[in-house]
């Protein structure tokens, strides 16, 4: 592979990349759209909903940037909203109910920095779907397709498999970002996109994601094929294990992206 | 004041201990030196901020350290740190971090941005975490998470409560996405504590953001916050370069959230101690049932 790690950002964030809608047509014929968060509006930037896979319901939980510019206005550029998030949760809460494994499609450049995003609980949003998502007795599957940006990501992606498409990314601040704090310099972002290690192949290295998916055919029917039949084949085998072994390997899974202890590891006093 | 003072010149905001940065416990030289008021603009000399656990007369809270605040709460020598020795090391091979880390590690006396262990407020046994704005500005990199962590799960098995202050500019950058998995990791190990029963109250304190308050600063059975703290997601500046508008005064503060329903009570530094020590009480052993 000759894509730098900026190569694989810009490809990422490509405008004729397929976004959530073109998986859910091709994965989820019957795909059925669940709106709203029952306390304030319904979020664009997230799409919900209920669907079959090989004969088996699920709920499958979207973000969705837009296709053409008028559809990516419509979706706040897939930059989800507090009530984006608590839609998400609202759906999991009945697929947990209903004994639904829930899949979340994750691309977004993060959660929307914005005046109401603010005033309505962003932070708190983002927390009760970490903190629900971690025992919600439902196997859960995320599929990085794009742009997994920091927090608003993993508000999506606590999951029991996390799979990332071999040009998404995953970054715990945009390239641009990193690159304006670290040299005051926003141009920097390809040498920022190097240190952070935020490509596909590094979050499997970390263990952050289980599975690399390769984009040959990306957006034609038989990479859609295949992709479904491999989710099959995981959803099938999560949902065979029982709950309290899914609950402790989810546990286990983000319990191990831990501290390494010094070696000079003092006596407590 | 220490010289580390001049010597550090911190690269961003973000890591710097702000304007108001005092040193944690004045020296008999320091007794003349003073620090300006952001609120009032009176002088107070060093001794009296410390004396006054960093307030100001006008009510202006400044940043405090975390030892120096353990000690405004514990009962006298009932500390026991845990989990000491903790490091992240440098996952990434970040350039410059190691230098940084182990720079703030030698100028701040501490091995990384929280202190944890088992303490009492007012007789009433807790395990409590103190993050510390000195260091890195609270970021939270893999050793913060881990000591976060290892404190709800000690937490859970003495079945005690949790008390937590957070301050913090975010996930720290230089261990990457292994930085954001600690949101996941710290909400997981909240919600085995809070699923056993147990009580658990963080207090916001200046400045909470990003990664820190998009997990367990938001987490608490209740929430409270220091006057005037700033508290939010998303940082005021990135906000304003997003929406292209002024931010409202008052934006993203204590009260703020207090207004918006994120916040349960606004709490001067100075009542805390009481006020947790009752709120324990009522919650030992899994609360009232």
């Amino acid at each position: 592979m000759s894509n730098t790690a900026y190569d694989r950002v810009k490809l990422a964030r490509a405008n004729n990349r397929p976004t959530a809608q073109a998986y859910l047509s091709a994965l989820f014929p019957d795909f059925f759209e669940l709106h709203g968060d029952r306390a304030f509006a319904d979020d664009p930037a997230i799409i919900g909903g209920i669907a079959t896979l090989s004969g088996r319901p699920i709920t499958v939980i979207a973000i969705e940037k837009g296709r053409t510019a008028k559809e990516r206005i419509f979706r706040n550029f897939g930059a989800p909203n507090p009530e984006g998030y608590r839609k998400a949760l609202r759906l999991m809460r009945q697929a947990e109910k209903f004994g639904r494994p829930v899949l979340c499609l994750v691309d977004t450049s993060g959660a929307f920095c914005g005046i109401g995003a603010e005033e309505r609980g962003q932070g708190q949003a983002i927390a009760q779907n970490l903190f629900e998502m971690s025992d919600l007795k439902t196997p859960i599957l995320s599929l990085l397709i794009g742009e997994g940006g920091s927090g608003g990501a993993l508000a999506l992606a606590m999951a029991d498999e996390v799979w990332m498409l071999e040009n998404s990314i995953y970054s715990v601040i945009s390239p641009e970002g990193c690159a304006s704090i670290l040299w005051k310099d926003a141009g920097r972002a390809a040498d920022a996109a190097e240190c952070l290690k935020l490509t596909a192949q590094d979050a499997q290295n970390f263990g952050i994601a289980e599975r690399v998916l390769p984009e040959t055919g990306l957006g034609t029917p038989p990479f859609y094929r295949q992709l479904s039949v491999e989710l099959n084949d995981m959803i099938s085998k999560l949902c065979a294990l029982d709950t309290e072994e899914l609950l402790s390997r989810r546990y286990a899974r983000f319990r191990k992206f831990g501290a390494i202890s010094s070696p000079f590891e003092k006596e407590a006093p | 004041m220490p010289s580390f003072q001049f010597l550090h010149r911190p690269k961003n905001p973000l890591e710097q201990g702000g304007r108001n940065s005092i040193p944690a416990k004045p020296g008999a030289d320091d007794a003349e030196l003073s620090e300006q008021c952001p609120n009032c603009h009176r002088q107070i000399p060093l001794s009296q901020l410390w004396n006054d656990a960093n307030t100001c007369s006008c009510g202006y809270h400044f940043r405090i350290r975390a030892a120096q605040r353990l000690a405004l709460l514990a009962d006298h020598g009932s500390f026991i740190p845990e989990f000491d020795g903790l490091l992240g090391g440098d996952p990434l091979s970040f350039p410059g971090y190691q230098k940084k880390l182990s720079a703030t590690q030698s100028l701040s006396g501490s091995e990384e941005g929280v202190l944890c262990g088992q303490v009492t407020i007012g007789g009433a046994p807790c395990c409590i975490f103190v993050m510390d704005p000195y260091f890195m500005m609270g970021s939270m990199g893999t050793a913060v998470g881990e000591k976060i962590t290892r404190t709800f799960e000690l937490a859970t098995e003495l079945s005690l409560p949790v008390v937590g202050y957070t301050v913090s500019g975010g996930a720290r950058m230089q261990e990457g996405m292994l930085s954001l998995m600690q949101m996941a990791k710290t909400s997981a190990a909240v919600r085995r504590h809070s699923q056993a029963g147990l009580f658990y109250l963080t207090v916001l304190t200046d400045p909470t953001t990003g990664g820190v308050m998009a997990s367990f600063a938001m987490e608490g059975d209740m929430i409270f916050a220091e006057p005037g703290a700033t508290a939010g997601f998303a940082g005021a500046r990135v906000i304003e370069q997003t929406v292209r508008k002024k931010l409202p005064p008052g934006f993203q503060t204590a009260e703020f959230l207090q207004a918006h329903g994120f916040v349960d009570a606004i709490v001067p530094r100075n009542e805390q101690r009481a006020i947790l020590a009752r709120l324990l009480a009522m919650h030992q052993k899994g609360g009232v049932r």
